[in-house]
């Protein structure tokens, strides 16, 4: 396929790790925030080709991951709720909240549809006039337009049975959280794509500011990530903290203005908790009061209340970057995909899920170096 | 979650600003695509999808620079510091 062979050339790959070898003079260590690109990395073993000393961090960057299990339970819940159609991106379905999954709760007899598209639960509502069709909003600001445009579409044609129970996340609040605690150890970061896609590159300047880190944008196949590496590696070495955009096929600079628009029209930020994180200020998507009539919550009147601590899981200190996978006790024996115990095991694109079915399972030697350094 | 696949344009249909679509063919697969986030984009363009909404129009020329780059790194490298 155009635009996706190429940048899997292994040659290509090859030559750019090798190019790395060549600048990377001292340990260096790099977060990505995408779960697609973490899934990538491991994938393609891109983390194997790097030179010892550079390790990878695997960021926040599964929104699926980071749904509160209380917003998971409210969804269990208006799922049960008689005569309703509950439509949701496959990937949620297994995600257990308190109360069990939307797959269990579907096998119990709820009528729980997988979209591939907001669109296409808009089109369910159409087509089901006495039914109420509710649709489950998550995502990053890549998702954010669909879901806007959905909201907007069905405003236009006044669909009273159509809502929207909305978990919308933002990935630059998310960085800045990361970046200002003060155990954080991320030298630099490549940023998530499709994300700046919609979005732009505006917002990631002050932050590579104001932190001296350099933030280069990166692409989701090997080559791409091996040459967002190569960049944040040679500003590291040559002292530089910038933002740089390895992805230009796809990302302009000022982003989508049409997509934006609709998330600005749709959308008003809000705090958010974040599963396994905690509550980030500003770091969600809300629908605006000129669509508050199409929030699910309000119409089957269920109010969230943030769920308890998550037991042994320590999925919030993989998701900042301060431990790996391998370095739980409960990784791959108490929890696997199959039962995980909670968020970056939930989903594929978790990173505990993604070394799990890479066979990452040993502890790096970078992160037990930098846990050693934290108890200390 | 944020995956995006890049597609050919085959054909664009009528539509507003909020429904505007194509047929865009990602390898042999051919799907309905909403296209209203993209005005500019036509028949033989390839564009970024994501959950049937496309997100940009892919820039042959910026795209060919991850290999231009990685020749002028390599040229570099060679001749030393």
């Amino acid at each position: 396929m155009k635009f996706v062979d190429e940048y899997r050339d292994a040659s290509a790959a090859h030559r750019y790790a090798e190019a790395i070898a060549r600048i990377a003079t001292r340990p260096w260590v790099i977060m990505e925030i995408c779960g697609g690109q973490t899934h990538s990395i491991l994938r393609h073993g891109i983390d194997r080709m790097l030179p010892t000393g550079v390790s990878l961090l695997h960021g926040p960057g599964c929104p699926v991951c980071v749904t509160p299990a209380e917003i998971i339970d409210a969804a269990i819940g208006i799922a049960g709720e008689p005569g309703v159609i509950f439509c949701s991106f496959g990937d949620m379905l297994r995600v257990p909240g308190e109360g069990g999954s939307l797959l269990a709760a579907k096998a119990r007899g709820a009528d729980v549809r997988i979209v591939y598209s907001p669109l296409d639960a808009v089109t369910i509502a159409r087509a089901n006039p006495r039914r109420q069709v509710v649709f489950f909003a998550i995502g990053f600001e890549t998702t954010a337009p669909t879901t806007a445009m959905a909201v907007a579409q069905a405003a236009r044609e006044d669909l009273g049975n159509f809502s929207l129970l909305v978990s919308h996340v933002l990935v630059p609040p998310a960085i800045e959280a990361l970046l200002a605690a003060p155990d954080n150890t991320v030298q630099g970061f490549l940023a998530a794509g499709h994300v700046c896609t919609v979005m732009g590159v505006e917002a990631y300047a002050p932050l590579a500011r104001r932190f001296g880190v350099p933030i280069v944008v990166t692409g989701f196949e090997p080559v791409d990530l091996l040459q967002g590496l190569h960049l944040c590696i040679r500003q590291l070495e040559e002292g530089r903290a910038e933002v740089e955009n390895q992805y230009s096929r796809s990302v302009r600079a000022e982003g989508n203005q049409v997509a934006r628009q609709l998330i600005r029209k749709v959308f008003e930020i809000r705090t958010q908790r974040w599963r396994g994180i905690g509550e980030i200020a500003a770091s969600g998507l809300g629908l605006a009061p000129a669509y508050a009539r199409y929030d699910a919550l309000a119409r089957f009147g269920r109010v969230i209340r943030p769920s308890a601590a998550e037991g042994e899981c320590i999925s919030g200190v993989i998701l900042r970057g301060l431990k790996k996978p391998g370095d739980c006790p409960a990784f791959g024996t108490r929890c696997t995909p199959e039962h995980p115990l909670g968020a970056t095991m939930v989903s594929s694109e978790g990173a505990c899920a993604a070394y799990y079915r890479y066979r990452r399972l040993g502890t790096s030697p970078v992160a037990a170096a930098l846990a050693e350094e934290i108890r200390r | 979650m944020c995956l995006a696949v890049p597609g050919r344009i085959e054909s664009v249909d009528s539509g507003d600003e909020l429904t505007r679509q194509g047929r865009v063919a990602f390898g042999g697969i051919v799907k309905q695509i909403n296209l209203a986030c993209v005005p500019e984009a036509g028949v033989g363009d390839y564009v970024l999808v994501h959950a049937g909404v496309a997100l940009a129009v892919i820039d042959e020329a910026e795209a060919s620079r991850t290999f231009a780059y990685l020749r002028e790194i390599e040229a570099v490298d060679e001749e030393g510091p």
